[in-house]
Order: C-alpha cells, then structure tokens, then sequence
C-alpha cells in the first residue's frame, strides 16, 4: 500500500523518517515514517497515551524543554532537518506554530496577545502591529466580537473566544504549518464546531496538523488521517478511506469504538 | 431517618466551622488594630517635624530622630540593592532553568538552612568579617551587607514561588510562538509574577527597616550625627537600633517620649514602603493585563 506511507514527493512538506523518540527509558515513539502535504489538514487519532501529543510536539521540538526526552531519526521540513545540529529552534517555531489542548491566552490585553509575536520578532510600530492584529482576528474569525474591547484581558473572554484567540496569536507571526493538540478538548459543541469551520477556512493557506481523541473530529476536518498505536503509526491516508476501509485490523478496531 | 440525622449533623458542623474561621480572622484583625492604634495613640501626639528631623541630643531632653531615620531607608535601600540580583537570580534559577539533580538540592539545602539561622548570629557572622576581618566597621554598609544575608532567603523563595505559581501553559505558549526563555522570562512570566513579587519583596523590605539584632554589631548604635550622610562607612544606627538602645539605657529624661514617637513613626514607615511599592505596581499591572475582569 504505497499510499499509507508516502504522497506526492514534491507536495511533502514535512517528511518523518525512523523517528524514535523517549522519555529517559520509555520508548514512546517507535520508528514512524510518515509524510505530510501541504496545505492540507492531517489529524492524527489514537487512544490516549499513544504518543500522538508527543509526536506533534516533535514537529516544533517543543519536547526539548522536557528532562530527560531524545530523538533518534530525522525531521525535514521543506527538506530541512529540523534536528541538525545547529538548528534555530526560534526560527522553527516561528514556521511551525502551535495551539494547545486547554486555550492559553497570557494575562494581557487582547491586542497584547496577538501583538505579542509580531513583538518579539522586532515589529515596533504601532500601526504595523494594528494592522497585523486586525488582520490575525479576523483569519480566526473573532475581530467582530472583540474589536471593540481590543483593550480587555483577553482573561475575560469564553473558552471558545480564548482558543481563536490562541489561533489568532499563533497566525500573527506567518506560520506555515500549525500544529494542534487537541484544541476542542476544553470546549463546548457549539465553540467546537465553530473552531473546526476555521480550520477548514485556514488550510488553503497552512498545512495543519491536529491530534484529536475525537474521530467524528478527525473524520470531520482532515484530509488525510493517521492512526497510531503504542507508539507506533499503525497506518496513515486519506481520512475518507481510513473511515471506510482501513487496511489494518487495529484500526478498524479503533474506529468502529472496539478500544480506546 | 439516620441519613436525615447525619446530613443534620453534617449541617451543623459546617456551620461551627464556618463560625470558628470567621472569627479567627476577627481576633486577627482585632489584634491589628488594637497595634496600630496604641502605637500610634502613643507616638503621635508630640509627633512634630523638628522630632523627624533633629539630631539626637546624648544627654539633654528634646532630641530628634532625623539621621536614624534616614539610616533606616538608606540601609534598607541598599540592603535591597545588595541582595535583589542575587536573591532574584537565584529564584528565577530555581523555578526556570535548574534541571532537578544534586547541584539544585544542594541549593535549595543552603537557602533554606540560610533562612533558619537566628538574626543575632548572622549579625555576629557580619561583625567578624564585615566590620573587623573586611574593615567596613560599624557601618552603613556593614550592616547593609548583614541584612542582605538575612534577606537573601526570604528573595529567594518569593522569586521562585511566585513564578512557579504561574500557569506552566504560558511558558508553553510563549516558547511556541518563537520566544527564547530570556524572551519568555522578560516579557511573560516576570510581568505576570510581579504582584505577588512585589507583595513578598515588601515583607524583605519591612523586615530590613525593622530588624534590629542583625544590625547592633553591623551598622551600630550611633551615627554620625548629620542629616543626609550619604556615605556608607558612616555609623549606620537606624531607627529601630535607636528605639532599641534608647529603652536598654535610658539615660536622656524624655527617653519615653522618644521611644513612643520613634515607634510610631517606624509603623508608619514600614506602611508607607509597602504602599509605596505595591501601589505603582498595582497601577502597572493593570496596564500590562489589559482592563476588565480577569
């Protein structure tokens, strides 16, 4: 099955090859080869402690931070080894954004968060940061709730406004991949189906990433889906197929509610 | 009918507890106030700016408390001054950036046997190698030195709880975005850890300009007897050394006098620095978090 494994080479925009991964002697991701197009929404499902949250996060080396974690294989985006050495992880994360399982916003303005990327990468200028904020909420589909009180703790706003504002934030600063960990978990149906109509709107310009418990989820906004398992990715290709006829038994298993 | 006699039981216990607290919290308030009202029932009248500012007479009646006082900011300023770097480093290094292991442990060991050492020794500690073994005397800065020592702990363990407290999700958030950690630090979680900084540096600062035991064989009992010294080898005598040596030897008539004022004036200086930092600190931090309920 050429398809579970690889697409179009030349649409790859982030490619995985052996990659292992441990937390001091759990192996906790076991030789996952996979590639991801671009421009496309790729959901990532699996029971809980499969190893989806810790395989995204390798994909912006946000598990550097953690004692005691390793990687062995390589990562290429846009064909880059994101794990050579002399790497900018600053510079990675900037073109790999990310949204969490639980919205958070940081204890400031609403303008302050979204302005706060634009800031750190040396945009001074009131307007240029006016018209960036403008720009972002509107990509994350929250300006008309919130232009009028730009000023306000973004601490105020709802579950649902808290997480497009996360999105907001990490699209102020030109992403183009965005990686997200189970960003509905925290929110009710309505906030959800409002967030998965955003990311259906944002992926003719950024290829996304989303891990979710929620197969319905999965089955609702992705393109193409992968099923891991242990550790291992169990089998990965278009989400439709998947659903319909996956070619492994696990994963049957898995979508038609025998475990997980 | 038991579960109805236990849920009764259960109903009145809640009601006893609640009513033991609230009146804990009473008795404490009370006792606050009935401090503050003596002391400054005491101390006020007769309070005048020729008190606040005059020169201590050694025998006759009618002296002032002009250079103590001022010793009082002046020592605690630059015990601050002395003691916030590496106090606050120490603390960011702990909550931040230290890996768990032996060096951390052995850090965390000596901050805390820090704290626990009797203010008296670590005045004694101050007076062989400030005073005689680094020549400083008893000193501005002798003492200085002393009660940065006393405080260090105290910094420490503000600095590192206040920015454990915070939400792991915006280190998280802002690593994500690009940040480096000295970015994160700077622009996040320092801001966000402010309020409650600042609400323990004005227990270190509060402590400093009353701790007496620490500053005896440091900084001295006397000064050097003009307004405004601003050097720091003078004799450093603050205001509660003052207080303190003008009741163990009372030799001057009007000694009472002078200890009542004197003890009023040193409340109303350890409110007036905690207002003077968390007030400007409130404001800021109303500005960095953006208005409305949070």
């Amino acid at each position: 099955m050429p398809e579970t494994r690889t697409s179009d080479k030349t649409n790859d925009k982030i490619s995985v090859t052996d990659l292992n991964a441990y937390y001091g002697n759990a192996h906790v991701l076991k030789n996952i080869t996979v590639s991801f197009p671009g421009n496309a929404v790729s959901a990532v499902i699996g029971p809980s402690g499969c190893g989806k949250s810790t395989f995204i996060r390798t994909l912006n080396r946000m598990n550097d931070t953690i004692p005691g974690f390793r990687v062995s294989g390589q990562v290429t985006i846009d064909g880059e080894d994101i794990y050579a050495p002399g790497t900018d992880v600053v510079s990675l994360r900037k073109r790999v954004g990310m949204v969490f399982q639980r919205p958070n916003p940081f204890p400031m303005s609403i303008f302050d968060n979204v302005a706060y990327g634009p800031r750190l990468h040396g945009i001074r200028k009131r307007r240029e940061l006016a018209d960036i904020v403008e720009k972002s909420l509107q990509a994350a589909g929250l300006w008309d709730e919130v232009k009028d009180r730009l000023s306000y703790s973004a601490l105020g706003l709802s579950g649902g406004q808290q997480q497009r504002l996360c999105i907001a934030r990490c699209l102020a600063v030109e992403p183009e991949i965005i990686l997200m960990d189970e960003p509905a978990s925290a929110l009710d149906p309505s906030a959800t189906a409002r967030l998965e109509d955003l990311i259906d709107s944002l992926k003719s310009w950024y290829t996304i990433i989303i891990v979710t418990h929620n197969m319905q989820q999965a089955a609702r906004v992705s393109d193409l889906t992968a099923f891991f398992l242990n550790g291992e990715l169990v089998e990965f290709g278009p989400t439709q197929r998947i659903f319909t006829r996956p070619s492994d038994r696990r994963t049957e298993d898995y979508i038609t509610g025998r475990f997980g | 009918m038991g579960a109805e006699r236990h849920r009764r039981l259960m109903r009145f216990w809640d009601a006893v507890a609640t009513v033991v607290l609230w009146l804990s919290a009473l008795v404490l308030l009370f006792i606050l106030a009935w401090f503050i009202t003596s002391v400054l029932r005491q101390g006020l009248p007769g309070l005048s700016w020729q008190f606040i500012t005059g020169k201590p007479h050694p025998v006759s009646a009618g002296g002032g408390i002009g250079p103590p006082l001022f010793n009082t900011f002046y020592v605690t300023l630059l015990s601050l001054i002395l003691a916030l770097p590496f106090g606050m480093g120490a603390g960011i290094y702990l909550a931040l950036y230290a890996r768990p292991g032996r060096r951390v442990d052995a850090l965390r060991l000596g901050v805390q046997a820090l704290a626990s050492v009797p203010s008296i020794v670590l005045g004694l500690f101050g007076m062989v190698v400030f005073s005689q073994a680094m020549g400083f005397g008893f000193s501005i800065l002798s003492g200085s030195l002393a009660l940065a020592i006393l405080n260090l702990p105290l910094i420490v363990n503000v600095t590192e709880q206040s920015l454990r407290d915070l939400p792991a999700t915006y280190r998280d958030a802002s690593l994500a975005l690009g940040a480096t950690p000295h970015q994160t630090l700077v622009r996040v979680l320092l801001p966000a850890a402010l309020p409650a900084l600042v609400n323990g540096l004005t227990l270190a600062a509060g402590r400093a300009a009353g701790e007496t035991a620490v500053l005896v064989y440091t900084a001295g009992v006397s000064t050097s007897g003009h307004l405004f010294d601003l050097n720091p080898f003078a004799p450093g005598g603050t205001l509660a050394v003052y207080l303190w040596g003008i009741k163990a030897n009372p030799i001057v008539p009007d000694w009472q006098q002078i200890a009542n004022r004197s003890a009023a004036v040193l409340l109303l200086v350890v409110l007036a620095i905690n207002g003077l930092l968390l007030g400007p600190v409130r404001l800021w931090y109303r500005r960095f978090s953006g208005r409305g309920p949070h």
